[in-house]
């Protein structure tokens, strides 16, 4: 907010200034009466998109808040009416003993996702960062799992992990070890989904993270060779540390979309077998329109309380941003 | 790093990116597979009887689905670019009051999980009678791209030189006509960064699809796809023909557009 007043204000004085006393009063009128012309016009440009925000993004969420605070059900689709409960919906759901297992599973998932995604994808980066014949072409086919539909690379891994006749377990058996119930065991199924996620998100931290290092200058390099310091103090010593703006970015971005996640897990398992994959995205969505009966009203609980967690990270996030920017 | 070494590293980085890329093979080589030998123990690692019986399906029946997709995605890239080019140019050199917090809104707007606009959107197009249309799932759709793009444009058209708008504006255009005719054309790679995100979030859209389109007759290949895997499992290549056809998009966004594809993934991340 204050940056941009001030920034407003700069150019401003400077011209006022340099304009001297010789300038009239009235020319003054004429600038002031130009500015107020500008912000007219600067809000007739953003008024579509306020306009929009309010009406796409604002209104559902304040009607997914309503709900989530009412008791929702198949006839208040028709009356459009549903009885006030108050906090009930959270109520049940907090105590519900699937709550414990999908916010666990959630944390499993995310953090275990962001931490192979994030050190793969710096090794690949830093990997690539060697001058090498088609560096460029390889990396640039590193971005296809990334393009691709997510419901396109959750059926191929689907069909992949399949137990009995998935590549993978093929593969387990010909090197002598026993096939892996992936997606039909619980204590299987959170791995063979952490699996593909992590696939998909190796490409968006490679990318990230190697145009970060492009910003490093190459004087340091030299300095350190010069030193005579290894490969791996070079990493430790310089690269890393000077990455850390970078990397803090593509962390908590990372987190923000891997909370979201809700194709992969739904196509490959559903949550299963049982809750044993079911995170909370995955919960709500099961509540709200898993087949059955809809239970709207806890799914949107379900939903807010991932909504308070992506949004204390979030504000993290933008935090970061902002001293990434000042630095 | 001498000649023969760098050549070595080559290879090395050839064996990784087959490893990350072997997904799409398979993905290819069950396409191709005949359906007595889906199942076959070793599997082939080669389509040796390559069948084209899976795409024939493809042809059969996903049609209407491609065509869907194509549709929507065509909707959501025009509506996109309708919303946010202006806002972009507003905020980037017209310096609006508020603007600042618009653009912390829009950056908050892009955390929002996709499951609660869903019930949102589900609630308010149960009202408008809007579930199981195309123009409704076009706007859910373009709430995956607005927020990334009003960014896009700020972040590119901060950097357009202001002399040049400065000049328009002496010769006597007014903010408009410098917007369409001056900043648009000079704009055209964050046009088509915009675009090709724009398309690709909303064609690969399976949730939004799911929810506010469950009942349509008119529905996406994403639902295509997950309705062959929901309905006879035992076709793994009409799925994995359905999800190459699928996939084209994509590559071909690559092909033509790598540059693009890498400044908008930086983008969002480093450069604003």
């Amino acid at each position: 907010m204050t940056t941009s007043v001030t920034r407003h204000q700069a150019p401003a004085d400077g011209r006022t200034r340099r304009g001297g006393a010789a300038q009239a009063a009235s020319s003054r009128g004429a600038r002031r009466r130009a500015a107020r012309r500008q912000q007219l016009a600067a809000w007739l440009f953003i008024a579509p998109v306020t306009i929009y925000l309010v009406m796409f993004y604002a209104y559902p969420l304040y009607r997914n808040l309503d709900l989530s605070f009412r008791n929702y059900t198949l006839r208040s689709f028709i009356t459009g009416s549903a009885d006030f409960v108050g906090l009930e919906n959270y109520r049940a759901v907090l105590s519900d003993p699937a709550f414990g297992t999908a916010l666990w599973n959630t944390v499993v998932f995310t953090g275990v996702s962001l931490l192979f995604q994030y050190a793969i994808g710096l090794a690949l980066a830093v990997f690539f960062f060697r001058k090498f014949p088609l560096a460029t072409t390889l990396r640039a086919l590193f971005l296809v799992p990334w393009l691709l539909p997510l419901l396109v690379s959750a059926s191929v891994w689907a069909w992949m992990l399949n137990s009995d006749s998935g590549v993978i377990n093929w593969f387990l058996k010909s090197i002598g070890l026993a096939p892996i119930y992936w997606l039909t065991s619980p204590n299987w199924s959170l791995t063979a989904v952490l699996i593909t996620n992590i696939w998909i998100g190796i490409p968006f931290n490679l990318v990230v993270l190697y145009s970060g290092l492009q910003a490093i200058p190459d004087e340091l390099y030299e300095a350190a060779a010069l030193d005579g310091a290894s490969k791996w103090a070079t990493f430790w010593r310089i690269t890393f540390p000077l990455l850390r703006p970078v990397s803090a970015i593509t962390l908590l971005l990372g987190l923000v979309y891997t909370l979201k996640v809700f194709d992969i897990i739904w196509v490959m398992t559903r949550g299963g077998p049982g809750d044993s994959s079911m995170t909370l995205a995955i919960w709500s969505y099961r509540l709200g329109f898993g087949g059955g009966s809809p239970h709207l009203s806890p799914a949107a609980a379900v939903g807010n309380v991932l909504i308070v967690i992506a949004f204390i990270f979030g504000l993290l996030y933008i935090r970061a941003q902002r001293k990434a920017m000042n630095s | 790093m001498t000649r023969q070494r760098r050549w070595y590293t080559t290879a090395i980085a050839l064996v990784i990116t087959g490893i990350m890329l072997f997904p799409l093979y398979w993905m290819v080589n069950v396409s191709l597979t005949p359906r007595n030998e889906l199942r076959k123990d070793p599997p082939n690692l080669f389509p040796i009887h390559a069948t084209f019986e899976g795409y024939s399906r493809v042809l059969h029946e996903q049609f209407p689905y491609l065509g869907t997709s194509l549709l929507v995605g065509l909707g959501t890239v025009a509506i996109t670019l309708i919303l946010a080019a202006p806002a972009g140019f507003a905020l980037a050199k017209l310096r609006p009051m508020g603007g600042s917090v618009l653009n912390f809104l829009l950056l908050v707007a892009q955390m929002i999980p996709g499951i609660i606009m869903a019930m949102g959107f589900y609630l308010i197009f149960n009202n408008w009678g809007m579930l199981n249309t195309i123009p409704g799932l076009i706007i859910a759709d373009t709430t995956l791209a607005v927020p990334f793009a009003v960014l896009i444009f700020t972040a590119f058209m901060i950097g357009l030189p202001n002399e040049l708008i400065q000049a328009a504006r002496i010769d006597g255009a007014g903010h408009w006509r410098t917007f369409r005719s001056v900043v648009l054309p000079m704009s055209r790679n964050s046009i088509v960064t915009v675009a090709l995100f724009a398309f690709l979030w909303s064609w690969s859209d399976f949730l939004f699809a799911s929810t506010l389109n469950r009942g349509g007759s008119l529905q996406p290949v994403t639902i295509g796809i997950y309705r062959y895997l929901g309905n006879n499992t035992q076709d793994w290549n009409a799925i994995m023909a359905t999800a190459v056809v699928a996939s084209v998009p994509a590559a071909i966004l690559l092909v033509i557009a790598q540059r693009y594809v890498a400044a908008g993934v930086t983008a969002g991340a480093v450069k604003e």
